[in-house]
């Protein structure tokens, strides 16, 4: 390898290879700029030009998203993130908690029902949510969870288990079972091999079905503004929704709110982004 | 900061105070859509009333215009609905029909008759009865850069006469939009919905009417694909001499502007009468299931007579009801001039079929300004299609029929795990399998409870019809209707079918670029002496970080035919500037492009990932057999990526097949429906043709077994490559 580097033309090919990124991450900030540009300009429309810059830039938009008062005076803003904040944590907890024995016993014992179950797992996430918003809407009116967020997390939760089962998984079935057996020849039970060896092992694998659990909570709207009936309990999807009007749209403070919601988001990803890589892929190759 | 800490305060003391008049207090719960001034208006009326009465407490609670309605459907029947909310006349019938308001008796009959005006009382009267309080009516009205004209407007023929600085445009609207277009139709005589619920234009006067709005669109009178935020950008900036717009435009607009407001110019075109839009009555509705129904309607009438009316007239600037309060807003030239503007049009019909009636005809006047179509031509299309929306829904069909059928149905499956049970190898098997259940059993629940039975629900409602929530048993009949293009051609616009086709190509097209493009930047990124890789990554993946809705709307924002960034690249480039929903190669490619934005960080992480696990000594070995990279590619890397990317791609495509924000917030369909995909088609009979969700679950099992058939048949040709 070392001698490919000082081959003649090998900086060359680095620049070519330097150019085909930096042409991929132009087309890929490109869009999210012009969301920017349209935040940070006073008006509700952006200028006609190539390069997404506001003309003359102003926080007003941001300050309107974030001083928000209730008709009572409260301050929701603040309510409203901490409400997306618990509901997105909560849901990944939650989806963790249940995918992962579950993808665990998928992965390591032969059960009645595995791959009916594994179908059916398969199958929900085929079905266009459509048309299951009225049942979950009763489901939920008749466990008198309707403009809660346990209400909210225990959808989003279980909506997320099916993916978040694949997932975990695959990544099991990538790690040895020889860890684990050595473990349990140790004297540990099967469940304290699974706790103590299996899981540290699937650490990247759950962090990014953590993270993927959280998007779900953190971007949905259509199920949350029908759930939600106070604004107190809204999330900030629904914040943003609420600069659609009929016949006017609020373009600026719905850009400001957006990029506000996807700071969250991005950090996450770049937090989590050495697991990622490792993460989605472990065990890809089915034994 | 100041607000900050008043409302600590505020915080701090409500403890001490509450108790001591919470017992007496009637709690009223109000839901409105209201934004910006009109909600802060509501407000103020909401204290004044409940400083004047202050045994009732009055919550108000914004809720999203989006989700507004079918909130409404979902919360009144079961309890959890508001006692009063505010809403447009327009949707009151559907309401009526489902019971979600009861009828109302004004406390003063004399004082109702006297002040509000008989049209508005007529359109919250259905069958007879007074629905709710009429608040306020909207109306398009014409602003006007008195810079550039002096008096008032008298014919829309003058705007296009004008004489103005280059770039200024005589006259700025919503000209793709039937709402917009609608004072237009009506100084023609026609609308969007004739008395009896059929399509109203297919008339000679809707022809010309059209005709006329394509004269001056390519006359460069009016601006091409115009929205909202476009009208109030170019009007703000001296760029347009005239406007039509709504009173929202005003706040928005900077001192320095000199404008003013006036009804909608006659048209000497025809005849000289006035353009005359729809008009909207804003009112107050009891929820049928409100609890506390007195201190609701207490509420609704201190908004529509007196201080309320002229609170809201003041502070959220509506066009109050209340004749009676226009008095003493003599001289508020802004409010009288939309008050004219109402007065000039025709209030909005409530037939159920209205609300149908845009999406065919906002995509008839697209197609007649594109000049891809006739108006004639187009609005007689136009109401082929809203007559298909608007098709009498199948007759019932005993229920008897679907419980026996679904009896048969559970019986069997019960004789058949019964004899299954009772096999001694199966029942050997599952003692085995119990350590294995108590690691699944909580998800097996938890799925089951909320993920599979609200499928199954919703599956199940596909043997319904119905509009809205009042749904009956058709069997099969909607599957048959669905599958058949409802007797149409079976490959018509918007045939299943067809619509299945591009749903196909939809998920082809992308899945592909997604996998080439993913695993192109994840070759480049895996160079092992590459310098700033960790930053390249990171900025790779954002557009998978930003909500898609969000950007989904970025990216229409950047086809925009004149102010769009694409476009704009274009004419720096030398080309032309492309109407990008005008045909539907250019529309599907925006979509493509959009939906491929969106998910190639995807591919290119999993990629990544399985890359790392690809061992290296595998290439040493072809190097020093002297493969060339494209060899090592073509026979070592994309052999060994297969069986990582295959998930990924399964995935990837059931995802896309079900992508709706991207197809309904990017072309919507455009152009004429055309791109269009099931699930759109699906979301557009729940929401926008007369909530036929019956329809539209059919719509979703057959997406669903259409995708089943699909992975089980891609899986069964990879196993026999493999």
């Amino acid at each position: 390898m070392s001698a490919e580097r000082r081959r003649p033309g090998a900086l060359l090919a680095e620049l070519g290879v330097h150019a085909l990124l930096l042409g991929a991450v132009a087309f890929a900030l490109y869009p999210v700029l012009w969301v920017v540009a349209l935040a940070l300009s006073p008006g509700d429309a952006p200028e006609a030009s190539i390069l997404p810059i506001p003309t003359a830039p102003s926080l007003r938009h941001f300050e309107a998203v974030v001083t928000t008062t209730s008709s009572e005076g409260v301050w929701l803003f603040g309510r409203q993130l901490a409400n997306s904040v618990i509901t997105a944590v909560a849901t990944s907890v939650t989806a963790i908690v249940i995918a992962t024995p579950a993808a665990y016993a998928l992965a390591r014992f032969d059960f009645v029902g595995a791959r009916s179950g594994t179908k059916a797992l398969l199958a929900s996430q085929m079905f266009p949510g459509v048309a299951a918003a009225i049942p979950l809407y009763l489901l939920l009116n008749a466990l008198s969870l309707l403009d809660t967020r346990s209400g909210l997390v225990l959808v989003y939760a279980t909506s997320a288990v099916p993916f978040a089962i694949f997932q975990l998984k695959s990544a099991f079935e990538g790690i040895p079972r020889d860890l684990e057996e050595a473990a349990m020849v140790d004297g540990a039970t099967r469940f304290g091999a699974f706790v103590r060896v299996v899981l540290p092992a699937a650490r990247p694998a759950l962090a990014i079905t953590a993270l993927f659990a959280f998007m779900t909570a953190w971007n949905e709207f259509i199920l949350a503004a029908t759930f939600l009936s106070s604004e107190d309990m809204y999330t900030l999807p629904i914040v943003l929704q609420r600069y659609m009007g009929e016949y006017d749209a609020q373009w600026g403070a719905f850009a400001a709110g957006s990029i506000l919601v996807s700071v969250p988001v991005m950090a996450l990803f770049y937090a989590l982004q050495r697991n990622l890589v490792g993460g989605l892929t472990s065990g890809g190759v089915k034994g | 900061m100041r607000a900050g800490l008043l409302t600590l305060a505020a915080l701090a003391a409500a403890p001490l105070v509450a108790p001591a008049v919470a017992a007496a207090q009637e709690r009223v719960e109000v839901w409105h859509a209201y934004r910006g001034e009109e909600e802060e208006g509501l407000r103020a009326a909401a204290a004044a009333f409940m400083r004047a009465s202050p045994d009732v407490r009055v919550r108000l609670v914004a809720q999203p215009f989006g989700a507004y309605a079918s909130k409404l459907e979902s919360a009144i029947p079961t309890g959890n609905g508001p006692d009063l909310f505010i809403d447009t006349h327009d949707r009151v019938a559907s309401y009526v029909a489902a019971s979600l308001i009861v009828a109302v008796e004004p406390a003063d009959r004399a004082a109702f008759e006297a002040r509000i005006e008989p049209a508005h009382r007529a359109a919250l009267t259905i069958e007879g009865a007074l629905r709710g309080y009429p608040l306020s009516v909207k109306a398009p009205a014409l602003y006007v850069n008195t810079a550039f004209v002096a008096g008032e407007v008298e014919a829309l023929e003058d705007l296009a006469a004008l004489s103005l600085p280059s770039g200024v445009y005589p006259l700025v609207m919503e000209a793709q939009s039937a709402y917009w277009v609608s004072g237009l139709f009506g100084a023609y005589g026609a609308g969007l919905v004739d008395e009896d619920g059929g399509w109203g234009l297919g008339t000679d006067g809707a022809t010309r009417a059209l005709e006329q709005l394509r004269g001056l669109v390519e006359a460069g009178v009016i601006p091409r694909e115009t929205d909202g935020a476009l009208v109030a950008r170019l009007f703000t900036a001296g760029r347009a001499a005239s406007a039509i717009s709504g009173p929202w435009l005003a706040p928005d607009l900077p001192p320095e502007l000199r404008w003013r407001v006036q009804p909608l110019p006659i048209v000497r075109g025809a005849g000289g009468e006035p353009m005359r839009p729809y008009v909207t009555v804003e009112g107050a509705f009891v929820a049928s299931r409100a609890r506390a129904p007195d201190g609701a309607r207490r509420f609704a009438e201190f908004l529509m007579l007196g201080e309320g009316a002229l609170l809201r007239a003041r502070r959220a600037r509506q066009v109050v009801t209340d004749e009676a309060a226009w008095a003493s807003l003599e001289d508020d030239a802004f409010l009288r001039g939309f008050r004219r503007a109402a007065r000039q049009g025709r209030v909005t019909p409530t037939h159920p079929h209205m609300r149908m009636a845009y999406v065919p005809a906002d995509r008839a006047i697209r197609k007649v300004l594109r000049g891809t179509f006739g108006a004639r031509e187009a609005l007689a299309e136009g109401g082929r299609r809203f007559d298909d929306v608007t098709r009498a829904l199948p007759a019932p069909v005993e229920p008897a029929w679907g419980l026996l059928a679904l009896g048969l149905l559970m019986l069997g499956a019960i004789a058949l795990s019964i004899r299954r049970l009772r096999e001694a190898p199966l029942r050997a098997a599952i003692k085995q399998s119990l350590p294995a259940y108590r690691y699944v059993a909580h998800a097996a629940i938890a799925v089951g409870l909320l993920v599979i039975l609200p499928l199954v629900v919703g599956a199940a409602t596909s043997f319904f019809a119905g509009r809205g929530t009042d749904m009956y048993f058709v069997g099969l009949a909607n599957y048959a209707d669905i599958l058949s293009a409802r007797g149409g051609d079976l490959f018509g616009n918007g045939s299943f079918w067809l619509v299945l086709l591009v749903t196909v190509l939809w998920t082809a097209a992308n899945v592909g670029l997604h996998v080439v493009i993913g695993v192109a930047l994840a070759l480049l990124l895996y160079r092992p002496y590459l310098r700033l890789k960790g930053v390249y990554r990171v900025l790779l993946i954002i557009p998978w970080a930003v909500p898609n809705y969000v950007t989904a709307l970025a990216w229409r924002g950047m086809f925009h035919f004149e102010y769009g960034a694409v476009n704009t690249i274009l004419e720096r480039l030398g080309l032309e500037r492309v109407s990008w929903f005008a045909s539907w190669v250019t529309a599907f490619g925006a979509n493509v492009a959009t939906n491929v934005w969106l998910g190639f960080p995807f591919m290119m992480v999993v990629t990544l990932g399985a890359l790392t696990s690809i061992p290296k000594d595998v290439y040493e070995a072809a190097a020093v057999d002297g493969a060339n990279a494209w060899q090592r590619f073509r026979h070592i890397t994309l052999p060994l990526l297969g069986p990582f990317l295959a998930p990924a791609v399964a995935m990837g495509s059931v995802w896309t097949f079900n992508m709706f924000n991207v197809v309904y917030l990017v072309s919507g369909g455009e152009p004429d429906g055309g791109t269009e995909i099931l699930v759109s088609e699906a979301y557009r009979w729940a929401f926008t043709r007369g909530n036929q969700y019956g329809y539209a679950a059919a719509y979703a099992v057959l997406i669903f077994v259409i995708l089943v058939i699909g992975t089980r048949l891609t899986a069964r040709a990879a196993e026999a490559r493999a």
